[in-house]
């Protein structure tokens, strides 16, 4: 019961971390940092390490495979896309 | 390697997340945020690969390999035009991965031990928000990609079957918590919320989907949260909190710009109905000018002043390249040229932005909606390209209740001394209402498509 206050306790003040951060984002970053942050949704890749690596049963190798390829994409496709985008904003020289 | 100095370098990544995406919310930082949060990624996974309980890495690496390559190809391969579709299938890939690691945390857990109920919830949830995102992304995906259901697709008693599956979802995870070893629970509950995944994206439009990208955003991030409760990873906790209340942001800012509620856009089964063919004689009735490429190039020849409204017509058309190249010509000839972008003009948050970045168009002529509103009375032209509904007077009538776009904020265009709009007809937008801008005594019709429009209009002003 403790585990779970402290790990709600980290999710509610990240929460409003978050809104803090990016409350005043102005719209001509709004994709960056909509796949900027859905790279980092992708750090799900974390756990998918471990039940790949594991080798509990055949079935959790299979999950964790899956969510492995699954997450990198998430991760390594969402950070080069925002970098890609965010090389193309530039200002008036 | 001890735990600690892995708690302590997971420390580390969440806080270079939060820094990164600090940086993103600026032009200026935006690179070194997201490379700041790359490194966050980077070291979290480093560090995990020296996890205990990993013994075999062929998977792991076959995985990487699999995924990396994939990812590399789709994001350098993908044209700005179809970022919409890419961050959908992104967002919908990170929400599977989450429903899946949570399922195989059950399965390896409850071969030994019955699983704590802390567990049991976060792996229902994981297992719910993760297989909504994936299965809502992909016809997400499939809408904005052009490939099918374009168009809202409304089943009949759609609203009482969406209720039933969400029951029966909510039903399955109160079952998986109250046995939580037994895996066929979670695997129903993930194929309950797989189907509500695909009820709750199928009946929405294209033009609403800017709110519905960006709640998937916040849902992929919800579910990586939920799979940090799962695996009592801290790290994973703050950056799913992290995504999930910058979707919740985006989903929030999108929604005012229509000035619809979430609720509306999600159930309201918006833009399916057909205009009206009487209203929209009532409003055209002969009023319509049809101006030619060389009128519409002498009206822009005697201005000084120009503002650009782009939409989700000059994405179709892919015009942005000549759309640059008008914007040089003008300025080589004096005359100042501004963009005026609504927050919804296309189909995600900043569609117009990244497609003008794309042709090399400095950000700093990208004015937002409330920046250059109050500026329209002092243009000469406004030059509206394959917009409709952002721009259509009648959303100021607030009074009228048949009124589908009534208090939504919009572009001043009417007010620009003249104005010239390039549309391949008069076909209603999204909202499926006429725009009476276009009957406007200072309006002339450019009937093209807005690649076409704008490269005549480029010949014509060579030849002025």
């Amino acid at each position: 019961m403790e585990e779970l206050i402290v790990a709600l306790t980290v999710f509610v003040l990240a929460v409003f971390v978050g809104f803090e951060v990016i409350a005043k984002v102005p719209p001509l970053l709004h994709t960056p940092l909509m796949s900027g942050a859905n790279a980092i949704s992708g750090i799900t890749l974390v756990g998918a390490l471990v039940a790949a690596g594991a080798q509990a049963t055949l079935l959790t190798t299979v999950l964790g495979f899956l969510a492995v390829a699954f997450a990198t994409v998430n991760v390594v496709g969402g950070f080069l896309v925002t970098h890609r985008m965010l090389s193309m904003f530039r200002r008036k020289h | 390697m001890p735990a600690p100095i892995v708690a302590l370098a997971y420390l580390l990544a969440a806080a270079l997340f939060i820094l990164g995406l600090k940086g993103l919310a600026h032009p200026r930082t935006a690179v070194r945020g997201n490379l700041m949060a790359a490194l966050g990624m980077l070291i979290a996974v480093v560090v995990t690969l020296f996890d205990r309980q990993i013994v075999s890495f062929e998977v792991i690496l076959a995985g990487l390999v699999v995924g990396g390559l994939f990812g590399a190809l789709l994001a350098v391969r993908v044209p700005m035009t179809g970022m919409p579709q890419m961050v959908a299938l992104l967002n919908g890939f990170g929400g599977i991965a989450s429903a899946l690691v949570a399922g195989a945390a059950l399965l390896e857990v409850s071969g030994g031990v019955m699983p704590s109920l802390q567990m049991a919830v976060a792996t229902a949830a994981a297992g719910l928000v993760g297989a909504v995102t994936f299965w809502g992304s992909l016809v997400a995906f499939i809408k904005l990609q052009g490939l099918a259901l374009e168009k809202p697709v409304l089943l009949p008693g759609r609203h009482g079957i969406l209720v039933m599956v969400a029951v029966l979802s909510l039903a399955l995870a109160g079952w998986l918590v109250a046995d939580p070893s037994n895996h066929l629970a979670y695997w129903a509950l993930v194929a309950a919320a797989s189907l509500l995944g695909l009820l709750l994206v199928i009946p929405i439009g294209g033009a609403d989907m800017p709110v519905v990208i960006s709640l998937l955003n916040s849902y992929s991030g919800l579910a990586a949260a939920a799979t940090g409760f799962v695996l009592q990873n801290t790290m994973l906790i703050i950056a799913g909190a992290l995504v999930g209340a910058a979707g919740l942001i985006l989903t929030s800012l999108m929604s005012k710009a229509m000035n619809r509620s979430l609720t509306n856009v999600l159930f309201g089964g918006f833009g399916a109905q057909a205009a009206a063919p009487a209203a929209s004689g009532d409003v055209y009735g002969g009023r319509v000018k049809s101006g030619t490429p060389e009128e519409v190039a002498m009206l822009l020849e005697g201005a000084r002043r120009v503002v650009i409204v782009p939409g989700y017509g000059m994405a179709v058309a892919q015009a942005q390249y000549a759309v640059r190249d008008l914007v040089h010509l003008l300025e080589s000839r004096g005359v100042e040229v501004e963009f005026a972008i609504h927050p919804v003009a296309g189909r995600m948050p900043g569609h117009m932005n990244v497609l003008l970045a794309e042709a090399d168009i400095p950000y700093d002529k990208l004015k937002e909606m409330d920046v250059i509103n109050p500026s329209f009375q002092q243009t000469d032209v406004a030059l509206v390209i394959g917009a409709n509904d952002v721009t259509n007077p009648v959303a100021r009538n607030t009074t009228d209740s048949g009124n589908p776009i009534a208090g939504m904020p919009i572009l001043n265009v009417d007010q620009a001394r003249a104005v010239v709009v390039v549309k391949r007809s008069l076909s209603p937008g999204f909202a499926g209402i006429p725009n009476p801008l276009f009957a406007a005594d200072n309006t002339l019709m450019l009937f093209r498509d807005a690649k076409q429009g704008i490269t005549d209009l480029i010949a014509a002003l060579k030849q002025v």
